[in-house]
């Protein structure tokens, strides 16, 4: 056991390799250690922020088709009942056009008859004055009589 | 018979704990140490090529794969050299992170320097005893010993590098005046006792090194020894105790370079802090 100049040499060597080491193997390989520590730490965010946006997302289209569905079960609602109030209106409708064509043949009817009994009327009174005239050839005045035989007509 | 077994033996192990020594020899002058007497005659002025060599190695090794891995660094997904090299930094910044308490941007790459360089030198140590021996025999070497941890030249220089940076940063962080007062004042605030916390400060801070230096050679050494005389046995005997010492050693191995490591941080943290 010798004590010489190879405990110097040896400070000396470790010295260089601690300069070497300082300067040249540390930092890259800390830098790209830590680096990556920061990476796989932004990635860690960035996926727990894309699964909570994904739940906000799930929770928004759900409620969307929620709320469409609903809108949809209100329009066919909405739909049923303006096709019963149509179905109403038009059979309204139509009992109401039966009831006026059913008025209108009945006036006419109406009229026919009024028409009917004023032509009878005329006839009538024409057929007594020719009647009369037969009865009675020539002795009566048709002028004298006409307001009588006329006011006869009416009473008919 | 018997004494000349012991006597092989005890030359055996000798031989496998002798460093190759270069040095400044009275007689022979500058040249290899062909004995250990030599070697131990050629005083301070004298360097061990093969710790030298093999620590050397060792950290350009350490150096060239994690440099390699950081130019190819990205911060996508790691794979092969990449992943083994970010989870050993990673266990350094563990460390330093739980065990530093200073601001200081380079305690990382200290750390990691320590603890590799210590780890790969320390792992020499699975190479079975007799392969480079031999090996650099055939070369013409006599002496060969790869673990550069086992020379306490090695660990005390180490651990003497650490000692620099405590006294570094201490007059950093705090000025010399700062520290001077440290090294005066404490534990004892009181101007008479300035002289005995003087002792008792400078003790426990050369106590550092040396301690960090003396419990990383003397595991190292320990395990050493013991692998070498298990290597006496005989060859079919030899793997019944030298797989369960090399199993335990896969543990001794990296646990004596996290001790030397976590200390140095730790003590460096100290340096750091104002008192």
């Amino acid at each position: 056991m010798n004590i010489n100049m190879t405990l110097i040499g040896q400070t000396i060597a470790f010295a260089i390799f601690v300069w070497f080491c300082i300067k040249y193997v540390w930092p890259p390989i800390s830098n790209a250690l830590h680096e990556r520590q920061k990476k796989i730490a932004d990635g860690l965010d960035a996926a727990s922020r894309a699964t909570r946006d994904l739940e906000l997302a799930q929770e928004r289209a759900e409620q969307t088709l929620r709320e469409s569905k609903e809108q949809a079960s209100q329009i066919l609602e909405q739909a049923n009942k303006r096709s019963n109030q149509m179905i109403e209106e038009a059979r309204e409708q139509a009992r109401a056009e039966g009831e006026r064509l059913v008025a209108n043949a009945k006036a006419e009817i109406e009229q026919e008859v009024n028409r009917a009994k004023d032509e009878l009327r005329a006839q009538v009174s024409h057929l007594a004055i020719v009647g009369a005239e037969r009865v009675l050839e020539a002795s009566v005045d048709e002028k004298a009589h006409r307001d009588l035989l006329d006011k006869l007509a009416a009473e008919l | 018979m018997a004494a000349d077994n012991e006597v092989s033996a005890i030359y055996y192990i000798q031989h496998h704990l002798q460093n190759l020594t270069f040095g400044k020899h009275p007689e022979n002058g500058w040249s290899l140490a062909s004995t250990s007497t030599e070697a131990t005659e050629m005083g301070f002025w004298a360097i061990h090529l093969d710790t030298m060599g093999w620590s050397i190695g060792m950290g350009a090794l350490f150096l060239w794969l994690f440099h390699k891995a950081g130019k190819a660094a990205t911060t996508g997904v790691p794979s092969g050299l990449q992943n083994a090299v970010e989870m050993v930094i990673e266990f350094v910044e563990n460390l330093t992170r739980s065990t530093f308490h200073g601001h200081n941007k380079h305690i990382g790459p200290i750390a990691l320097t320590l603890f590799m360089w210590i780890l790969l030198m320390n792992s020499l140590k699975i190479i079975p005893v007799d392969y480079f021996p031999v090996l650099f025999n055939k070369l013409g070497l006599e002496y060969m010993k790869i673990v550069p941890t086992t020379d306490v030249n090695a660990t005390l220089g180490m651990a003497f590098g650490v000692f620099l940076m405590i006294l570094y940063y201490s007059i950093k962080v705090k000025g010399a005046g700062g520290f001077a007062k440290e090294l005066s004042l404490t534990p004892f605030n009181h101007w008479s006792l300035i002289p005995f916390n003087l002792v008792l400060e400078t003790v426990g801070l050369i106590v550092k090194p040396i301690s960090l230096g003396l419990r990383l050679f003397g595991n190292m050494f320990a395990g050493e020894v013991i692998f070498i005389l298990i290597a006496l046995l005989p060859f079919w005997a030899i793997w019944l105790l030298d797989v369960p010492w090399a199993i335990f050693h896969i543990l001794v191995v990296s646990l004596q370079a996290f001790i030397f490591t976590t200390l140095s941080v730790v003590y460096l943290s100290a340096a750091h802090e104002h008192h």
